[in-house]
């Protein structure tokens, strides 16, 4: 029954699957622009960054056209409204990669003040987050989801531990204040990610069970 | 004006007006035949006071059956039998002694297809008043415009009160039929399908007239239109055949809670369209 319906359904949640896959890139890709300084890729993606934002539009408009035709109940419904918040948080995710591409071209081609090791760190374990939490979205897997939220904390402490590194650094040589600004602002981008896939794990709880709940608290 | 006011008290075998009690209808392990085939099996749920209940279900899984328990209007069928017990304000209405036309004053009934007698508007609203002993015409002449005002139709048919209940459109008929209803002041309306024969413009005035109505009156309403369950009442009951084909509640909550997360897979699938 409703088999056109139920294609539309599905075809929705690959797309959510394609844009996360193209936000868990521009996470990679831009941190591979700053430790490599690649300017050119940070323009690149940059520019890419419009087509996340397109998709997030494609797909509320996909949501709003089902909800107007097909008056979704239930499961459905709830699917709908939560892929509705995660493409706002995944697109945002997509801005933070945006930003990290953009001190990356702001750094240029300025000597570098430590060696790049807790960022790429965390750009990796928000990735890998963002990978699973889309398993969890499609397999519905609430254990998973709130263990995703659990590594929030990693993610926390890294961040913690480079800005305190970078205080450190400040503190000893004022002339790098600039630079170890923009490398606290890589990592408060970073962490605003982690935060976000967290949000994107709750609603793949309310998905499963229908209740709203707040299982990733922060600590930033 | 109170029409308890204007007839004679009578032993009817059911509680005082709007007694004070937990629930307005209950139902109570109840199963209906008709013959030897089992049309409810097992029913149990309590209805409360000014609310809206609707009862949703694929066809044949006796909705309808289950909402004519509320007025015994399965007794007009022969092979119908009851057992259970079915409460209205606390008092067993299958009891020996339970006056039928009382409980169907008190328990009212709007039917799919809108069915005004052919009579003039106002002699509709005005018969069952009339039936029961009111022959003040200044007392008619009120319950009629209170009625018909109820019943949102007053503004459309005040200056053609002698023409014809068959005159007016379908939605104006049904809300005469509801204005027909009210004029015998119930305090449970049962509506079958109320709007399977409406317009969507129609549909959405008694919809609308069922939310300004339940805060006197207890309806229960069987629709096959889960959207407009979904928009009109506070509490849902989903019907299904069993193995046996016999209807069975399969789940029974707010309607909030159904529509969003129903506890029952059986009850996701029917609406989210999935089977039925």
């Amino acid at each position: 029954m409703r088999k056109n319906y139920e294609r539309s359904l599905k075809a929705l949640q690959d797309e959510v699957l394609v844009m996360g896959s193209m936000v868990e890139k521009a996470i990679l890709r831009s941190m591979e622009a700053l430790k490599n300084r690649d300017l050119e890729l940070a323009r690149q993606i940059i520019a890419e960054d419009n087509a996340i934002n397109q998709k997030r539009f494609d797909i509320e408009e996909q949501c709003v056209e089902l909800i107007a035709t097909q008056q979704p109940m239930a499961g459905d419904l709830r699917i709908i409204i939560a892929i509705l918040n995660m493409v706002v948080d995944l697109e945002r995710i997509g801005d933070h990669a945006e930003g990290v591409a953009k001190i990356a071209i702001m750094i240029g081609d300025e000597p570098p003040i430590k060696p790049l090791i807790d960022l790429p760190r965390m750009a990796e374990r928000a990735s890998q987050m963002l990978r699973e939490a889309l398993d969890a979205f499609i397999r519905r897997d609430v254990p998973l989801a709130k263990k995703i939220c659990d590594d929030d904390e990693e993610v926390d402490n890294l961040y913690n531990q480079v800005f305190r590194e970078l205080l450190l650094i400040m503190a000893e040589n004022p002339r790098t204040i600039g630079r170890a600004t923009r490398l606290i602002w890589v990592a408060h981008n970073l962490e605003r990610s982690a935060d976000r896939i967290t949000n994107i794990c709750e609603r793949v709880v309310f998905i499963a069970t229908g209740h709203m709940e707040d299982i990733g608290a922060s600590k930033y | 004006m109170n029409i308890a006011d204007l007839v004679n008290e009578k032993n009817t075998g059911l509680p005082p007006k709007n007694a004070p009690v937990d629930g307005k209808l209950r139902l109570e392990q109840v199963n209906l035949y008709y013959g030897s085939f089992r049309a409810v099996k097992d029913l149990s749920l309590d209805i409360d006071t000014c609310s809206i209940t609707a009862i949703i279900g694929p066809s044949g899984c006796g909705k309808s059956s289950m909402l004519r328990l509320f007025n015994r209007m399965n007794d007009l069928i022969a092979s119908a039998r009851v057992e259970g017990l079915v409460e209205f304000d606390g008092v067993d209405i299958y009891q020996a002694g339970v006056d039928v036309v009382e409980l169907r004053k008190r328990v009212g009934m709007v039917f799919q297809k809108p069915n005004p007698f052919p009579m003039s508007i106002y002699d509709n609203v005005a018969f069952g008043p009339r039936r029961h002993g009111i022959r003040n015409k200044r007392a008619l002449d009120e319950i009629v415009e209170k009625s018909l005002v109820q019943a949102a139709l007053w503004d459309e048919v005040k200056d053609k009160l002698d023409q014809s209940g068959l005159s007016i459109s379908g939605g104006q008929q049904q809300r005469l039929c509801i204005a027909r209803v009210l004029a015998v002041e119930p305090e449970v309306i049962l509506m079958d399908e109320p709007c399977s024969a409406l317009d969507p413009i129609a549909t959405l005035k008694i919809e609308d007239l069922m939310r300004t109505l339940t805060s006197t009156y207890t309806i229960v309403i069987v629709t096959h239109n889960m959207q407009q369950a979904a928009r009109v009442s506070d509490m849902t009951a989903f019907l299904m055949v069993d193995d046996d084909r016999s209807g069975t509640l399969v789940e029974y909550g707010a309607t909030s809670e159904i529509f969003t997360n129903p506890k029952n897979q059986k009850t996701e699938d029917y609406i989210t369209g999935r089977f039925g």
